[in-house]
Parts: C-alpha cells; sequence; structure tokens
C-alpha cells in the first residue's frame, strides 16, 4: 500500500515538473504563430482611422517596435502575471475579457459534458453489453444522427419546440438581466456566483438559461461516448481475463460491472478530457445561436477585426486550458489503472 | 524416448470390441462426447466420438497435433465453449450429467469443483485488480460466508503453494513474470480445491526453466490438493514426466490411451508411433515429422481419419470405420492393426494404394 501511493505521488510529481517545459513550447508557438502572420496588427486593424502618429504610438504602447527577442520574453513575463494588456480595437483589458467570457464557456462545457457523460456512458455500457441486439442498434442510430446533426438545427428546434412553443425555459442569454445585474461576481462562473450568493430564485434562473445550449452541446458529443464506451465495453467482454473469471463461476452480473465496465472506462477518461478541450474552444456556434458570453465567439469576433493583441491572449488561455485538462486526464488515469504509475 | 518403431505384431491374446466399461470410482466418466462449431463451411467435428475416464487425483495427458480438438475437448468438459458450439454426449462428473445440466447450475460448479488454468498466463488477470481481489472475488462468490480474514488466510496459504511470497498478495498483474502470473493461475484455479481441473497448455507461453519449474509445481500440488486433472500439450515429454496416463488425439478422436508409460515404451497406434518419433531429442539426428497435414475437420478422410497419412495404412482403413479395442491393461486403441480381424472385408489387410498418401500431400 505504502509503495503504491508512494509512487503515486512519484507520478504526479514528474508529471507536475514536466508541465514546465511543456507550458514553455506551448508559449513559444503562439508568440511564433502571432508574429509570422505578414504585416504590422495595428495597421492591420485600426489603419485608416487613426493617424500615422497614433499608429506609431500605439505600436510603441504595445511594444511592438521593439526586437522580437525583447517582446518574446515581455510575453512570457505577461502570461506568468496573467498580465494581457488591452486589445487594439477596443480598448478593453485582456484579462477581462478572459475572465468573464472565459467564466460563461467553462460553465457551459462543464454543463455540456455532464450532459454528454450522463447519457453517453450508460448508452455506450447498455449498446456494448448488449452488442448486435435491437437495443444496440437503436442506441448507435440515437449516437449517429446526434453527432451528424448540425448543432444550429438542434438548437434552432430546442428553441422553437421548449422555448416558443412549450414555454418552458429561456431561448437564449446566459441569465435574465435582473439576475446578471444582482449577482455579486465572485468566480466569474455564473452558476457557481449564484450557488454562493445563496439566492434560489438567480440559481434557477441560471440554471434555466443553462438547460437548453448545454443539451445542444451535450447531444453532439454524446455520440463520441456511446460509440467509444460501446466499443470498449464488447471489447472488454471478449477479454481472455473475462473468460477466465467466467472459469472461476464469478456471476454474470459481477463480471459485466466489475471486470468489463470498469476496464472499459479506463481509454474513454481520456476522449473526455479531450472532448472537454474541444468544447471550450469548439463551442462556437452553440455560443451563437443561444447568444451565450463565451469566449469562442469572442475569439471570433477579435480575429475578424483582426486584434492581434486579443487574440493573442485567447489562444494563449486556451493553450494553458488543454495543459490543465492533459495533466487532469494523467492524474485520473493514474488514480484508475495501476499501470500508468509504473 | 524415440524408440524405433516396430511393425506391431497383431495381438495374439484374444481382444474383443469393448465398450467403454464404468471404472467404480472415476470421478469423471465421459461418453461419446461430441463438439461441433457451427462455420460457413458447415459444422466442424472438432471432438467426435470421445470417452474417456478420471480416477480421483490423476493426471491425464492429451496429445496431439495442432488444430485436433484438445481444447474442444478440454473447454467441452467445463461446459466452456465459445457460443455457436454444440455439445451431444454425457459427462458424468460426479454422477451427475455435465452436458443436461442446467447452465446456472454448471456455473455454480466452476471454481469449487471445475477449474481451467489457461495456456497465456499474461492476459488472464484483470490488470486493474490486485492480485488478492482476484482470489477475495473468487473465494466470495463460492464462500459469502467468509470473513476478511479468513480470505486473506486462504489466498496467503494458497499463494504460498504456488511460490508466492505473502508481501506480494496486494501487488498488481502487471508487477509479475509471466511464469508467476501462470502460478497465480494455478492458485487461483486452486484455492477452491476443485476435484478436476484442465490445464491447456499451461507452459507454452512461458520459457523453457520456467516450463520445468510449472510442471514440478503441478506434480506436487496435484498430491497436496488431490485434484484430477486433464493436461493438454504439445510436449510429449512434459507428459512423460508428469502424467499417470495418456489420451492421443487425432482429428477429434481419441485413437490411443493408456499408462502414460506403456505408451511411450511401445506405441500400439501408427499415430502415435509417428508423434513420437518426430519429438526431438538428442539421439536422433535430423528432425522427423510426419508427411501431410492433419485434416480439415469440416471434411475429414473416410472411415480411420489417419489413412492418408499412416505409413501402414490397409485397405480397410479407408473404407471401414475401425472399431476401438482394449488391450491388455488399460490401453485402448483405434486402429484396424490391432482389430478385431474377424471384421475385415476379405483382401482388406493389402495395403492401401500409395496414390491416397500423395492426394493428402497436396492438400
Ligand atoms: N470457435 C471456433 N469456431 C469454429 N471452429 C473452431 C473454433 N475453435 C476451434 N475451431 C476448430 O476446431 C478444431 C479444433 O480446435 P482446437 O482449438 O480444439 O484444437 P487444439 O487441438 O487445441 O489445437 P492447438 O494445439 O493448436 O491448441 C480446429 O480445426 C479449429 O479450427
Ligand atoms: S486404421 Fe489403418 S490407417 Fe488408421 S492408423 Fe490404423 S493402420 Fe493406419
Ligand atoms: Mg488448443
Amino acid at each position: 500500500m505504502a509503495r503504491q501511493s508512494g509512487s503515486l505521488r512519484t507520478y504526479v510529481l514528474t508529471r507536475l515538473v514536466l508541465v514546465i517545459p511543456m507550458v514553455w513550447i506551448l508559449l513559444t508557438m503562439v508568440f511564433v504563430l502571432m508574429r509570422v502572420a505578414p504585416g504590422d496588427p495595428v495597421t492591420a486593424s485600426l489603419g485608416g482611422r487613426l493617424s500615422p502618429a497614433d499608429l506609431a504610438a500605439r505600436r510603441e504602447a504595445l511594444g511592438l517596435d521593439r526586437p522580437l527577442l525583447v517582446q518574446y520574453v515581455d510575453y512570457l513575463r505577461d502570461v506568468l502575471t496573467f498580465n494581457f494588456g488591452r486589445t487594439i480595437t477596443d480598448n478593453r483589458p485582456i484579462r477581462e475579457i478572459i475572465v468573464d467570457n472565459g467564466g460563461a464557456t467553462l460553465e457551459l462545457s462543464i454543463a455540456a459534458l455532464i450532459v454528454a457523460v450522463g447519457i453517453g456512458l450508460p448508452f455506450g455500457l447498455i449498446a456494448g453489453r448488449y452488442r448486435d441486439r435491437v437495443v444496440d442498434v437503436v442506441l448507435r442510430l440515437f449516437g449517429i444522427i446526434t453527432y451528424a446533426a448540425p448543432v444550429f438545427f438542434v438548437g434552432l428546434l430546442l428553441q422553437l419546440v421548449v422555448s416558443q412553443r412549450l414555454g418552458l425555459l429561456p431561448s437564449s442569454g446566459q441569465a435574465s438581466a435582473i439576475v446578471q445585474a444582482t449577482v455579486p461576481t465572485k468566480t466569474h462562473i455564473l452558476a457557481l456566483d449564484a450557488l454562493i450568493s445563496g439566492d434560489s430564485y438567480a440559481l434557477w434562473d441560471v440554471i434555466k438559461h443553462l438547460i437548453l445550449p448545454a443539451v445542444t452541446l451535450g447531444l453532439l458529443v454524446c455520440g463520441v461516448f456511446i460509440r467509444l464506451v460501446r466499443v470498449n465495453v464488447a471489447q472488454t467482454l471478449q477479454g481472455d481475463y473475462i473468460e477466465a473469471a467466467r472459469a472461476r463461476g464469478i456471476g454474470e452480473r459481477k463480471v459485466v460491472v466489475q471486470h468489463a465496465f470498469r476496464n472499459a472506462l479506463v481509454p474513454v477518461i481520456t476522449v473526455m478530457g479531450l472532448q472537454a478541450a474541444l468544447l471550450l474552444g469548439g463551442a462556437v456556434l452553440t455560443e451563437n445561436t443561444f447568444n451565450w458570453p463565451g469566449l469562442g465567439s469572442q475569439l471570433i469576433a477579435y480575429l475578424n477585426g483582426r486584434d492581434y493583441a486579443a487574440v493573442q491572449g485567447i489562444i494563449t488561455v486556451f493553450a494553458l486550458a488543454v495543459v490543465v485538462i492533459s495533466l487532469l486526464i494523467d492524474f485520473v488515469n493514474a488514480l484508475v489503472d495501476p499501470r500508468v504509475r509504473y | 524416448m524415440t524408440r524405433r518403431p516396430t511393425r506391431p505384431t497383431r495381438p495374439t491374446r484374444p481382444s474383443r470390441p469393448n465398450q467403454p466399461g464404468r471404472p467404480t470410482g472415476a470421478l469423471l466418466d465421459v461418453r461419446d462426447l461430441r463438439v461441433w462449431y457451427g462455420t460457413a463451411r458447415g459444422p466442424v467435428r472438432a471432438v467426435d466420438g470421445v470417452s474417456l475416464e478420471l480416477r480421483p487425483g490423476e493426471v491425464l495427458g492429451l496429445v496431439g497435433e495442432s488444430g485436433c480438438g484438445k481444447s474442444t475437448l478440454g473447454r467441452a468438459l467445463l461446459g466452456l465453449l465459445p457460443g455457436g458450439a454444440a455439445v451431444d454426449g454425457e459427462i458424468r462428473f460426479k454422477d451427475r450429467d455435465l452436458v443436461a445440466m442446467p447452465r446456472k447450475e454448471l456455473h455454480a460448479l466452476r471454481g469449487p469443483e471445475l477449474g481451467l488454468i489457461f495456456q497465456e498466463p499474461m492476459t488472464r488477470l484483470n490488470p486493474l485488480m490486485k492480485i488478492s481481489q482476484h482470489f477475495a472475488e473468487t473465494l466470495k462468490t463460492h464462500h459469502p460466508a467468509l470473513s476478511k480474514s479468513e480470505i486473506r488466510e486462504r489466498t496467503v496459504e494458497v499463494l504460498r503453494h504456488v511460490g508466492i511470497p505473502p508481501s506480494r498478495v496486494d501487488n498488481f498483474p502487471h508487477e509479475f513474470s509471466g511464469g508467476m502470473r501462470q502460478r497465480i493461475m494455478i492458485a487461483l484455479a486452486l484455492v477452491l480445491r476443485p476435484a478436476f481441473v484442465v490445464a491447456d497448455e499451461p507452459t507454452t507461453a512461458l520459457d523453457v526453466l520456467v516450463e520445468a519449474q510449472i510442471l514440478r509445481l503441478l506434480a506436487n500440488l496435484r498430491s497436496e490438493f488431490d485434484t484430477s486433472m486433464l493436461l493438454i500439450t504439445h510436449n510429449l515429454g512434459i507428459v512423460a514426466e508428469t502424467c499417470d496416463r495418456v489420451a492421443v488425439m487425432y482429428a477429434g478422436k481419441i485413437v490411443e490411451l493408456g499408462d502414460a508409460r506403456d505408451v511411450f515404451a511401445e506405441p500400439k497406434h501408427p499415430y502415435t508411433r509417428e508423434l513420437l518419433r518426430s519429438t526431438i531429442s538428442l539421439s536422433t539426428t535430423g528432425l522427423h515429422y510426419i508427411p501431410g497435414a492433419p485434416p480439415d475437420l469440416a471434411d475429414p478422410p473416410a472411415a480411420c481419419r489417419f489413412h492418408p497419412r499412416c505409413p501402414e495404412a490397409m485397405r480397410v482403413c479407408a473404407d471401414v470405420n475401425p472399431i476401438e479395442m482394449r488391450l491388455g491393461g488399460d490401453r485402448r486403441v483405434l486402429c484396424w492393426l490391432h482389430g478385431p480381424h474377424d471384421r475385415v472385408p476379405a483382401g482388406g489387410t493389402e495395403r492401401l494404394e500409395r496414390e491416397a498418401i500423395s492426394v493428402a500431400d497436396e492438400a
């Protein structure tokens, strides 16, 4: 026992140390990618609207007139101190965008992941256990349809039926204006803030707003889980140790739950993390459909405005989020699968 | 080990066609067992009318070329055939018929009465479970009343028997070598002290030194646990060392069965003789092999299935099914060379034309 936890601790520490070069490489890549674009970013976004003298002043303020190496060191320092400066186009503090819109994105991503896993896991387990039976075919079909259906279609359908027709849930926004204004901001994740405030009306309002976008996004992702879990369960059930367990007279229920399901879920953890990373950046369509103030739609907007400072800041955050998620995946994997630790 | 094959003289003592007898005190009595696999090419008759019996504490070796149905027979005895296999015949175990028994009842016998040791130990343990958890699960399933400390005690004890120290019970499977994992699998099969165990090539996946250790272990355990064993193997040396009796299988049938030492010293069936000749030994120069390949069990040769490859094939062999003969002692042989001579049609003892062999060669 001691030996086991000891090696788990070593594993976690090693992984943590390895994060440093990983982050450094990622940041360098972001920096390089942002500089290889031809032209001068300030002129690109503001040219024609400001005088040449003003443009030069803006360039200087952004440090763009300094040597690349200095800019690079500055960039690394800014990231480490979580100081991203201001956007070029509308002069907003970038940190504010990241914190506010990032909080909204996080809220939606987590809720969507819960929906996706909540549907995908049980459906996948059942489909894999009863492979090629009717229930399997039906569940697979469900997975394919939800995966293939365009987001705006599902989103609009839900808005039309659930909001318009039935009037059950609000069709857009993160909360009603009064709630947005009254809930004190602590974590920048509205649902969490509402929970902390203890205001049950606000919490219910936030949840009501969250349901439709989360279901839309969750349905899109759950198909991946259904397929993956199904294949893993079906394959694990054919496995040698499953046969060996049956040969020892272990009951079928125990064989399926204890041996097949548990083992089949190990690779799912990794995919779950990857999907989470995708959700963070890839929820733009859902954000637009539901008028959700997420980071993805902000990124698109600033990309269109060629606002290099904002884009660099947001992309940096995405890169860091991917690092954190992959770290989490590794830790959970190590907890679940003893083979990983050695 | 290899003896020059001598053309056997026809048995002088009167032999008669024999019904498989039911020896008193048999633990396992298999009668006319048949197993088919349904395939696209039609039924594959992997076990085709096998009868044999095992006494308590006895080790019976089962040898034969690849694909002759050894694993199928071993699994059929435990009711562990894959879906798509059909079974017919009778498997009497402690006076109950395992073939006719409801699945649930048979399943409950696996562990406390019937065990299986597999060929590949590397993949047979759940990688997410500690060794102790495997044992706890098995013990708990069959003895729900056992306390935690009793389970622990029995686990440690049986592992000690196979040479795994108590300090390693809480390790995970990947922390053990192949040989150690096979020891664990053996302990896992024996922890409930089953009366009958099938060991299907338990050492094939291991290197030679480990193989010797495992075999010695199996031989010792047999006496300590009083378990009967069907030991399936390609390795005739293993049989000579560890088995009381040996059954030689060819194309789904037992062609010779008898005391292991007797069979090796004086093989009666031409196939047994060829098999013995083809094992490597220090005295042999060059490797002997049996010409041709084992038959396709979806479409086996008529009459004696060995006749296309048999160096002593006679005309009758290609026309009429051989009849099992009980020779002296415990020996049974399925070959026309041993009679019954009054059933051979006129001219049947003439040598079979060479042509038949070359056809098999081409196949
Ligand atoms: N699941 C299956 N479906 C169809 N045919 C099968 C199946 N399993 C085995 N067979 C066929 O049955 C025959 C006997 O196979 P079996 O595995 O019992 O042979 P074996 O003597 O154990 O061979 P080996 O020494 O290679 O392990 C072979 O011809 C094989 O192709
Ligand atoms: S019956 Fe004939 S062909 Fe078959 S083994 Fe005996 S001699 Fe050979
Ligand atoms: Mg086999």
